[in-house]
């Protein structure tokens, strides 16, 4: 193929887009409303899958001392917590601290349980948050911490305690909602990929007697396929693109509206994160719906 | 040039269009097809530019043997044929110079020489001054006339015309039948079938009359002979 035909290829297929004005805009309609939902979604997902990513790190290891421990054990088994490799964070929260995290905690109504506890007869336990670097390693590391007790003679480990049961279910649910999530999106592009396809093998049927023609005159297979090639892409291109662009719109407004509510317990990935590869993966799928659905059309026009 | 050998033809349907056809067509020729409505005529041209296989028997054209053609090489064989038929079959989104330059285009020719040869075949049929009209603008014997200038743009050795003045009135038949004349003159073999009686008795050519699936006269400056 010379220059000049691939020219008069991408010159035919965007005089085709607009020869078939209706027919284009239903084909490009119909690529904006599958995407527009398949991008809600993907948002969704992302959005729902940072927060669960922010659950998890905040799951924290709450090793409790004995009262026996004294100063030094205490930095001894800080100290070997810290070197193992799956923890990323030990913090030392001193009884007298813990007394009054769990005064405020317990607010108004439970003043007058931890009346009388001062300084001296204070029953909560030097303790260690213990963060991890991954989530999942919790319950391991949480044993490992148990396993300290075997090394020293006084076991300083009172009870370790890591929301046994919650995090599996945190996990479990964030799970469910990434597979639940990515199988609607596959449904959507397949959805997609078949009213596009539809929406051009109709054009294809108008334009049965121009393949025809085309035929007669001695045009070969891929001389015919071009325009349809380039009018698929550029239907994809045009759609893909005025979705992003609602997209963007629509989503940037939705997290500035969400910055401004402070009340709110959760935020909102900013444009600026996910922005470009929402749209190179929106703008491909667009070509690829666009590229597939003329091709597949007109294959069985070609036969004879 | 056309050569057929004991042909066949058998639609899926069970139709037998041809029943064991043999006829030579000479280059240069010119060759009326008469006979009733299907009696084969269209099934006998349609096998010349392999829209059709035969289901038996041996089909040549230019030296190709066409029935044992392989698919991707059939754009190559119809370049070399141009077809005329009695609905003009143009392109109704391009203009006439388009509808032309079309046949052109799809043998990747250079851009010079589309618009050279395009407004050359315009002007032999006579419609250089309404190159840019659409078809629609165009009346029945304008539109033919297109068809004939695309089918002749480039330079095939064969013309197929499936009743090229079924549609027109007797007078713009005539304008056509000249035109395939001087088309015919400066050195194209042309297959037409026809039903118009004053044509064939006026213009005396080669008369293939098939009935039946079968050639039952073949004549030269033959007559329409049909008395209906």
């Amino acid at each position: 193929m010379n220059f000049n035909t691939l020219l008069r290829h991408i010159r035919e297929g965007a005089k085709n887009v607009f020869r078939n004005g209706w027919m284009s805009v239903a084909s490009i309609t119909s690529i904006v409303v599958s995407l527009f939902i398949l991008g809600v979604f993907l948002l969704l997902v992302l959005n729902v899958n940072s927060f669960a990513d922010d659950a998890d790190s905040q799951v924290q290891i709450s090793t409790y001392l004995g009262s026996n421990v004294d100063k030094a054990m205490r930095e001894k088994v800080q100290a070997e917590i810290g070197a193992m490799e799956e923890v990323s964070k030990v913090t030392l929260i001193p009884k007298a601290e813990g007394l009054k995290d769990f005064k405020e905690k317990l607010g108004e109504e439970g003043k007058d349980l931890l009346e009388g506890y001062d300084e001296t007869t204070n029953p909560i336990p030097d303790t260690l948050k213990v963060e991890v670097v991954e989530p999942t390693t919790v319950p391991y590391v949480a044993s490992k911490i148990k396993a300290l007790n075997e090394k020293y003679p006084d076991q300083p480990i009172y009870k370790v305690n890591y929301g046994q049961g919650t995090t599996e279910k945190l996990f479990k649910i964030t799970r469910a909602v990434r597979n639940i999530g990515f199988a609607f999106v596959a449904g959507l592009g397949l959805m997609a990929m078949f009213l596009i396809s539809n929406t051009i093998r109709v054009t294809i049927l108008a334009r049965r007697r121009e393949i025809g023609i085309m035929k007669l005159v001695g045009a070969t297979n891929m001389f015919i396929r071009w325009p349809f090639f380039v009018e698929g892409a550029l239907i994809g291109f045009v759609g893909s693109a005025v979705t992003v662009g609602a997209l963007f719109f629509g989503y940037s407004q939705l997290v500035e509206s969400v910055k401004a509510d402070i009340t709110l317990a959760f935020h909102l990935i900013p444009v600026s994160e996910i922005g470009f590869q929402l749209a190179v993966l929106i703008v491909g799928l667009g070509l690829l719906i666009g590229i597939w659905g003329s091709t597949m059309s007109i294959r069985k026009f070609l036969k004879v | 040039m056309i050569e057929m050998q004991d042909i066949w033809k058998t639609y899926p349907n069970g139709t037998h269009a041809l029943k064991g056809v043999s006829v030579k067509i000479d280059r240069n020729e010119f060759v009326y097809l008469v006979g009733p409505s299907g009696a084969g005529k269209s099934t006998f041209m349609k096998l010349i530019y392999r829209e059709e296989v035969p289901t038996k028997g041996q089909i040549s054209v230019n030296g190709f043997n066409i029935g044992k053609l392989k698919p991707r090489k059939i754009p190559y064989v119809r370049r070399n044929i141009g077809v005329i038929f009695q609905d003009f079959r143009l392109l109704p989104k391009l203009t006439a110079y388009e509808n032309v330059a079309f046949a052109l285009e799809v043998i990747e020719a250079p851009k010079k020489v589309i618009k050279k040869r395009t407004l050359e075949v315009l002007e032999l049929v006579g419609l250089k001054n309404k190159a840019n009209r659409d078809p629609s603008q165009l009346s029945g014997g304008e539109q033919q006339r297109v068809a004939i200038a695309r089918a002749i743009v480039n330079n095939p050795s064969v013309i197929i015309a499936d009743e090229p003045t079924g549609n027109l009135d007797p007078e713009t038949s005539w304008g056509i039948m000249q035109l395939l004349d001087e088309i015919n003159f400066r050195g194209t073999t042309i297959v037409m079938a026809t039903h118009n009686r004053d044509i064939v008795n006026t213009m005396r050519k080669r008369v293939i009359a098939i009935e039946h699936g079968n050639i039952v006269r073949d004549q030269l400056r033959g007559d329409y002979g049909y008395e209906f």
